[in-house]
């Protein structure tokens, strides 16, 4: 029986792990090592230069400002993702009574819309969108009087990088909402029966019932956009039109500053720390995010 | 803030010792309908201000397709005058879409059966046997869920080079699969766990072997979950942009996002903005059936991770 039962799992597991460790496992490991030379990529040799190539980005400020603004974004884009997600949800939900709002299934599938499409098409969309003549932001700006208000979105170093940050907003926001929207229905409507009868206002129902009951939802949501807030790297490059020249570069993050490295500048060994540095960063921050964020949980 | 200040008390409340006086009660009744109302009116202008924002850029994109470059230029708000469908020829013959088409389909046919094959297998083994180091295999597979694809892509790059597969359909193929493992796994791992295994005991009784009960009873059990994740590594393939723009440099093969990509950076110096929208709406037109067509199950499948995560 047990060389039988060897004989299934050997062969359908196999696949599975070999792919995975040639093109998965062993380039994630080979990275570290890649870090710590100063390879250019043509000679068979590597130079090891230790930490050399993470000390020089520690002093590099185009990385450092590329750092800085993923942390921007980090702040942002969980803020107005999370928050108009749960706002849109709890319209859906009215306080688990679970009575549909009108047109309930056309929102659900038009918010979901954008997440599916891909992320090239809406930057490459959205560049025309803020084009600073014929796009149709400045448009609707000028339609409504709101003349002093338009500018070249994308061609202004104050505003690129949050006109970027707008777009991921408005395209991830219908998926958390349908996420949220199956969390608050798990509730009991007994909870929120009860919470009438006591005289609990709408308010007082979303922040002591909704939210403690969803907090896991909320928790798991923050480090999936954390994670996104440090990647970035399709919409900036498409916006930016990959350039990094101008008001361009005030919008680089590190992993267009990673590509640049690599694949226009052949300096591998300094692309890898990149690499290694966003690793670091994405680990440390889903341990402060699960530490911050820990409350008592609810079984129910 | 302390994570331990939070009040726990409301939920175990009891609802009639806390002000639910039978006056109190109907007071609530009344003012509720007409804050009912003001809600969701308010309601409806907020979803419907939100479901605008989403769908008129959409909308303007295709009706854009349709426009001669100088209705572009110089009339972004109107109509087109008269359908301009050239645009649509000149996106698929002149500007390659009809290509990166055909390349994205080549890759995907090929990428999705594996994806499909190899996890479906590997889930089905961890679900459902018991063996030494069950519980390491699966967590080493969902670590993967954790690391940026940046981590890996200059090692990624060389190694395919190496083994000859760079700037092939099938080596891109092969990675795709190998980054859709962990999600695809932890996906069908939940789902085999739910399967009822007495069916596959009767066939055990019957004399049939494992072969035959994983391909003839349980992955025709499995269907809905294979459904989910066919839709949503489809999605994930045909959007992919970053991976082929490293491992697919031959221009003859690039798939369509990242030839939409670089024909959206030629537009500098080609201007024929009608092609490029017209390509965008080649592009988004596929997703567009799968998703209409599958949005429960792609929702579903979409949202399972976040959800048991």
């Amino acid at each position: 029986m047990y060389y039988r039962k060897y004989r299934v799992i050997i062969p359908f597991l196999l696949p599975a792990l070999i792919l995975y460790s040639v093109f998965v496992l062993y380039p994630y490991a080979r990275a570290f090592y890649i870090s710590l030379t100063s390879w250019r990529g043509t000679s068979a040799n590597m130079p090891f230069v230790g930490m050399d190539n993470y000390r020089k980005l520690l002093d590099e400020t185009r990385f450092l400002d590329a750092l800085t603004r993923n942390g921007q974004l980090l702040i942002i884009l969980p803020l107005f993702t999370i928050g108009l997600a749960l706002l849109f949800a709890s319209l859906f939900t009215q306080g688990g009574k679970g009575q549909g709002v009108f047109g309930a299934s056309f929102y659900r599938i038009t918010f979901f819309f954008p997440q599916v499409i891909s992320a090239v098409i809406v930057g490459i969309l959205f560049t025309y969108v803020y084009s600073p003549n014929n796009g149709l932001l400045n448009g609707l700006l000028r339609a409504v009087g709101l003349d002093s208000l338009t500018r070249a979105w994308l061609g202004n170093a104050h505003t690129i990088l949050w006109a970027i940050a707008a777009v991921a907003v408005w395209s991830s926001v219908g998926f958390y909402m349908v996420i949220f929207i199956a969390s608050m229905q798990s509730i009991p409507t007994t909870f929120y029966e009860a919470a009438v009868l006591d005289g609990a206002g709408r308010w007082r129902q979303f922040k002591d019932i909704t939210l403690p009951l969803m907090w896991e939802t909320i928790r798991t949501s923050l480090i999936y956009i954390a994670i996104s807030a440090l990647d970035m790297f399709t919409l900036v490059q498409v916006m930016t039109g990959g350039g990094s020249s101008g008001a361009s570069r005030k919008a680089e993050v590190a992993s267009v500053y990673m590509y640049s490295e690599a694949f226009t500048k052949s300096r591998w060994g300094n692309a890898s720390a990149v690499g290694v540095i966003l690793l670091i960063l994405t680990l440390i921050l889903s341990v402060v995010i699960m530490r911050v964020t820990r409350r008592e949980t609810y079984e129910f | 803030m302390s994570a331990n200040t939070i009040p726990t008390a409301q939920l175990n409340r009891d609802p009639i010792d806390a002000g639910g006086s039978s006056q109190g009660r109907l007071e609530n009744v009344t003012s509720r309908s007409t804050g009912d109302r003001v809600l969701a009116v308010f309601t409806q202008a907020l979803l419907l201000f939100w479901a605008l924002l989403v769908i008129f850029p959409f909308v303007w994109m295709v009706f854009t397709s349709f426009k001669t470059n100088s209705e572009i230029l110089f009339s972004p708000w109107d109509l087109p005058a008269s359908p301009h469908w050239v645009n649509f020829s000149n996106a698929w013959n002149n500007a390659h879409i009809g290509r990166y088409v055909l390349n994205s389909f080549i890759v995907i046919a090929m990428s999705l059966t594996g994806t499909l094959l190899v996890s479906a297998m590997a889930a089905y083994v961890i679900a459902r046997f018991e063996f030494p180091g069950n519980r390491v295999v699966f967590y080493v597979f969902m670590a993967g869920l954790m690391f940026p694809v940046f981590l890996g892509l200059v090692p990624l790059y060389f190694l395919m080079g190496d083994l000859g597969i760079k700037d092939t359909y099938h080596g891109l193929a092969l990675v795709y699969i190998a980054y859709s493992l962990p999600f695809t796994i932890f996906f069908l791992v939940g789902f085999f766990k739910t399967l009822p295994g007495e069916v596959a005991e009767a066939a055990i009784v019957d004399g049939a072997s494992q072969y035959q009960i994983f391909f003839q009873i349980m992955l025709p059990m499995a269907k809905p979950g294979l459904i989910a994740m066919g839709i949503f590594n489809f999605l994930g393939h045909w959007n992919q942009y970053l991976l082929p723009l490293v491992l697919m440099q031959d221009e003859g093969k690039r798939v369509l996002s990242q030839g939409l990509g670089m024909l959206a950076i030629q537009q500098g110096y080609q201007n024929d903005y009608g092609a490029l929208f017209a390509a965008m709406t080649i592009t988004m037109v596929p997703t567009l059936i799968v998703y209409i067509i599958f949005q429960k199950r792609l929702e579903s499948g979409l949202t399972a991770g976040a959800l048991k995560g």
